[in-house]
Formats: structure tokens, C-alpha cells, sequence
């Protein structure tokens, strides 16, 4: 559809437009000191994640480069190599420091990845129930209460129990957990939506129903769910750490932050306390920056609050 | 109210029966249900024999019936470690993860309710301003996290309180418990607020949240303007009317002590059946699991009706608009 002067109708006909929308919520985003700091902390993790190879002392996988009897030493003390074990050394003699690059990087993987894919399950059954109603917006409406009326880590231990261990299980569990918030979120969302004069005129165009859907609806359906996402990233990250540390999360071969900490929590006891402490501390800074972020979005991306 | 009833009653019937379904198929079909339920240190008779004891060499909708009978009558298979029945077994463990519950269920009204009171009375202050960024704290850090600090700082470190087990139990009326010996309750203690902490940091938002609502309404103005005492106004007639969410809640969020007690039982060596639970992941002792997983599964329908019943008994609203979800 061309308007006379060539230009296409979308829903974001003007660029200009939507990039100063983009500019007005960084503004506003960035008024909360607290957020900026908490989206600099996480962007620190993201990168120490992505880079571990490149940043760490020591491949703390990498059996040649361990050595047993630099097991337990405590932070600050020199390693055989020529670095120093500032956070101190795990039982095997790994680097802690590295144990933790590493772990944030399948910790955030796994948690970032099944976050990313409930939200293409649940904003694709929000969006179906609002835009369709009737009984198969019952249907995935009662599904979606039924599943949020038990708590997520009973959800994923009966998950765990059926389907076994291993990364895509996890991955399988924390998604299955995950999905519903995002399908409530997104219904509320368009079906507020969907009665706008927008998409009335979108139908009057007589545009097809995955347009409208797809570029219409879905778009500005969108910011509530943004929300939804960073505040369910957190989730997701504490509740693999949780299954990993009961032992029933990722296999030994994938060792996350939880895994790390259930690693040295036998040495807590003894007053070894560095082998869970700073992973523990790593899983907190990555939870409660994301948080943070969260926090503020919710205000920024709530029309209600809007000056 | 009957036809509410009669219906939110066939709900759970329906979500029990595919749960049953789910684990059925989980377990017995997907699974090789042959090493699942058979010790792996059995000889090739004594497989031959469970294998028809347990039904495996029928077709499967058979099987699913024969389960579902067993589960009904409350057999559902022995557990391999302990050589007994798997129920049993968790029901054994059950009063000490209900005593864990229930202090934490404690620790978290008594904490919360007044530190939210403050909180929401006196919303500008610095002390109340402290308190909600405790309470974002309770909610975003790690339950598994925040027992294992307990740990360091007051039982390594300090040395004041135990890590591990259950201490000493009392019996009093035939009752027995850690609730009645000095030993018990300081086992108790640590596990508790554990578990609570996240509670607390809930029922601090709700009462400050209803706190602040309350005190806009006209009956406390009219309660001040007829000249009561300001305590009496707050305690008596704010208080009342913020305990109906806080209440609901409770009830509602004691599933989830039970469910969570999972976590803090294996750090703090509490011997519920949440750690049974953990324990029999890390030995495969899964007839133990899916006994578990079922009487949670039970135990979550059976709250959430009775919730969902009293709901639409204190307010009328609930009933009427049920279909509109």
C-alpha cells in the first residue's frame, strides 16, 4: 500500500520519529543513576562471558595447565605459572578468577537462551489468544493459569525427573517454566492493543491478518514484555545455579556458577570459604544488575508514569 | 456457588489426571521403565519376576490403568535404597519439613507484617526506605545463596548457631518436634529464616502496599475525626483490613515454603523430605521421585482449590467473573 507520494504505510511510517522515541526512553532510562550502574555492571559480565578465553589467567579446563598441589591456596597467593590466584585456587588447583568467566558464560548462556526462546513460544500464544478470543484463548488462558498456580522449581524438578540431565533439558525445563509469564503479559498487552484505531484501519486496509499480526500488533504490544524478559533473565540464571547446585541441573561437564558454588561448599565448613564465596558473588552481581535494569525499564516502558 | 464448585472440582480432577499422565509417560513409557523401576543389581530372574509383578509385559493403556490403581490405593513402588515403600518413606520425613515450614511461615509474619507496617506508615523515612531495599534484596537473591552466607557468617565464622541436621527433637501431647528443646530450635533457626526470607521480603511489599491504600480511605478519617487514639486507628481498624491479602497469600505461598524447602534442606543437611527428594535424584531411586513429585503435584491442587473456594466465599466477585479470564 503506496500513498500517492510513494511512501509506505507502516507502523512506523517515520524514521526520524522513531528514533527520537529511542532517544526520549534512553533519556529517561538513564535518570535512575542506580540503572546506568546496574546496566554497566552487566554489560561488564556480558563482555568478561563473551571474552573468558581471552581474559582469563588460566584455562581452568585445560588439565595441563592444573596442577593438584596449588589446590586450596587462599586469595592473592602467587600460581606456579606467573599469575596470581587473586580470588584463590578450587581443590583441583584451578583458578578461581577463570572458574568464574567461564561459568557466567554458560550460566548466562543457558539462562539468556531459554529465556530468548519462551519468549518466541509465549509472545506467539499471547498474541493468538488476544487477537483470535474465543475458545482457544480459554484454552491457553487455562493452561497458563494452571501452570503459573505451581511454584517454577516443582515445575522443573518434575521436568528434570522425566526428561534426565543435560544442558538441553535445562534448557527444556527453564523455558517450559518461563513461557507463561510471557503469554499472560503479552495477551494483556494486545488485547489493549488490538482495539486501537490502528489496527482498525489496518483491517479497513484490508491488509492480511499475518501483517497486521506481525507488523502491527506484535510491535506495540511489545514494551510490557521487554519487562517481563530482563526481570525472567534473572529468574532463569537463579534457578539453573539452584538445580546446579542441588546437583540435578547441568552436568559436571558444563560447570555453571551454581556448580561452582556446590563444588566448594563442602570446603565452607573448613573455613575454605573462597571456592563458593566469589562464585556466589559473581551469580549475585550478574542477578542484581539485571534486576536493576529491570527495575527502571518497567518505569520507562510504563505508559502510565509517562510525563 | 454449587455450580463454582462442582466446577473448579472437576478442574483439579482434570490437572490431576494429566499430571498423572505426564509422569506415567515420563516414566514408564519414555524411559525404559525396566531400568527405571528394577535395581540395576538385579539378576536376570528376579528382572523376569518384576517385570511381571509390575505389569510391564502389558499393553500400555493397561499399564497406565494399573498404575493409576496403585497410585490411588497409595502404592507406588518400593524404593531401591532404603528397600521400602517409596510413600511411606517421604510420609516419614514429612513432619520435618512441615515443622521447617511452618516456622519459616512464623518467621516471615513476624518480621514482615511490622516491618511493612513501618514502612508503609512512615513512607519517607530513612529506616522505612532501608527496609524496601532489603526487601528488593529478599526477592532477587538465590535462596541456596543466602543459606550457604548464613552458614559462613554464623556458623563458621561466629560460631553461634549449627549448620547441619535437626538437633534435638521434644514430645509434648504426642507431638514431637524441635519447637520444644533449647538444641532444636537453635538447629532451627538458620533453615528457617532461610527459608523465609523470601516470604518476608513479600509480605513487607504487601503490607506496606496495603498500609498506604488503607489509610487514604475515609473510614480512618472518620475513625480520627471521631477522636480514637492513633494506636487504635492503626491496630485495630487499618490492621484488620490489610490482613485479608497477607492472609490469602499465606495460604497460597505455604505450597511454596514446602516446594522451596527443597533448597534449604540440602544445604542445612535437614532431614525432610526435600533432601530425601535430592538424594534419591543423585541415587536414581526414582520410584522415591515421581512418590514425591505426585504428592506435591496433590498437595498443589488440593491448596489451590481450597484458596480458590475461600476466595469466591469472601468475595462474591470471584465467582461471577471466573469464565471472563
Amino acid at each position: 500500500m503506496r500513498l500517492p507520494g510513494g511512501v509506505a504505510i507502516t507502523p512506523t511510517a517515520l524514521a526520524g520519529e522513531g528514533e527520537s522515541e529511542f532517544r526520549r526512553l534512553a533519556a529517561e532510562f538513564c535518570e535512575s543513576r542506580l540503572a546506568v550502574a546496574g546496566l554497566v555492571l552487566f554489560a561488564a559480565v556480558a563482555a568478561v562471558a563473551v571474552l573468558a578465553p581471552l581474559v582469563s589467567p588460566q584455562d581452568p579446563y585445560d588439565l595441563r595447565q592444573l596442577s593438584v598441589l596449588e589446590g586450596k591456596q587462599p586469595p592473592g597467593s602467587p600460581a606456579m605459572a606467573g599469575f596470581r590466584f587473586w580470588l584463590g585456587s578450587d581443590d583441583q588447583g584451578r583458578d578461581i578468577l577463570s572458574g568464574i568467566f567461564y561459568g557466567l558464560r554458560i550460566s548466562l548462556g543457558v539462562g539468556v537462551l531459554s529465556a530468548l526462546i519462551a519468549l518466541g513460544i509465549g509472545v506467539l500464544a499471547g498474541l493468538t489468544a488476544a487477537y483470535f478470543g474465543g475458545p482457544l484463548d480459554s484454552l491457553i488462558m487455562r493452561v497458563v493459569d494452571i501452570q503459573l498456580s505451581f511454584p517454577a522449581i516443582l515445575v522443573a524438578l518434575i521436568l528434570l525427573a522425566v526428561l534426565g540431565q543435560g544442558v538441553d533439558k535445562i534448557i527444556i525445563a527453564l523455558v517450559t517454566v518461563q513461557w507463561a509469564y510471557y503469554a499472560r503479559t503479552m495477551r494483556s498487552s494486545a488485547l489493549v492493543e488490538r482495539h486501537k484505531e490502528y489496527i482498525e484501519a489496518a483491517h479497513c486496509l484490508a491488509l492480511d491478518r499475518r501483517r497486521i499480526l506481525f507488523r502491527h500488533l506484535l510491535p506495540n504490544s511489545l514494551p510490557p514484555v521487554i519487562v517481563v524478559v530482563t526481570v525472567q533473565v534473572a529468574h532463569a540464571i537463579a534457578l539453573e545455579a539452584t538445580l546446579s547446585f542441588l546437583g540435578i541441573g547441568l552436568p559436571i561437564t558444563s560447570p555453571s556458577l551454581g556448580l561452582l558454588i556446590a563444588n566448594g561448599f563442602q570446603y565452607l565448613l573448613s573455613g575454605t570459604y573462597w571456592i563458593s564465596f566469589f562464585p556466589g558473588v559473581a551469580l549475585l552481581i550478574a542477578i542484581v544488575a539485571i534486576n536493576l535494569v529491570a527495575d527502571q525499564l518497567r518505569d520507562v516502558l510504563n505508559p502510565r508514569l509517562q510525563k | 456457588m454449587t455450580v463454582f464448585l462442582i466446577r473448579r472440582l472437576l478442574q483439579s480432577i482434570v490437572v490431576l489426571f494429566v499430571m498423572s499422565l505426564i509422569v506415567f509417560v515420563g516414566v514408564f513409557a519414555i524411559g525404559n521403565p525396566v531400568d527405571i523401576l528394577i535395581s540395576p543389581e538385579a539378576d536376570q530372574a528376579e528382572r523376569e519376576r518384576a517385570i511381571r509383578a509390575l505389569g510391564l509385559d502389558l499393553p500400555l493403556h493397561q499399564q497406565y490403568l494399573v498404575f493409576l490403581r496403585k497410585a490411588v490405593t497409595g502404592n507406588l513402588g518400593e524404593s531401591f535404597v532404603f528397600s521400602e515403600s517409596a510413600l511411606g518413606l517421604i510420609l516419614k520425613r514429612m513432619p520435618a519439613t512441615l515443622e521447617l515450614a511452618l516456622a519459616a511461615m512464623v518467621l516471615a509474619v513476624a518480621l514482615g507484617v511490622p516491618l511493612g507496617m513501618w514502612a508503609g506508615l512512615y513512607p519517607d523515612a530513612a529506616s522505612s526506605r532501608t527496609i524496601m531495599a532489603g526487601s528488593i534484596l529478599g526477592f532477587s537473591l538465590p535462596t541456596f545463596w543466602v543459606g550457604l552466607m548464613l552458614i559462613m557468617v554464623f556458623a563458621v565464622m561466629l560460631g553461634w548457631l549449627p549448620s547441619t541436621g535437626r538437633g534435638q527433637t521434644g514430645t509434648v501431647w504426642g507431638i514431637t518436634s524441635s519447637f520444644f528443646t533449647v538444641d532444636g530450635l537453635r538447629h532451627l533457626v538458620l533453615p528457617a529464616f532461610n527459608l523465609a526470607l523470601f516470604r518476608i521480603a513479600l509480605i513487607i511489599r504487601l503490607t506496606r502496599a496495603g498500609a498506604r491504600e488503607t489509610l487514604l480511605q475515609d473510614f480512618v478519617k472518620y475513625a480520627r475525626a471521631k477522636g480514637l487514639c492513633e494506636r487504635r486507628v492503626i491496630f485495630v481498624h487499618v490492621f484488620k483490613n490489610i490482613l485479608i491479602p497477607v492472609v490469602t497469600v499465606l495460604g497460597l505461598e505455604f505450597g511454596g515454603v514446602m516446594a522451596f524447602a527443597v533448597v534449604t534442606e540440602t544445604i542445612f543437611a535437614w532431614p525432610g523430605m526435600g533432601k530425601l527428594l535430592v538424594d534419591s535424584f543423585n541415587h536414581l531411586d526414582r520410584p522415591v521421585i515421581v512418590a514425591y513429585l505426585l504428592l506435591m503435584v496433590c498437595m498443589f491442587i488440593a491448596i489451590n482449590f481450597l484458596v480458590d473456594v475461600l476466595y469466591s466465599v469472601l468475595d462474591p466477585r470471584v465467582r461471577l467473573v471466573t469464565r471472563g479470564t
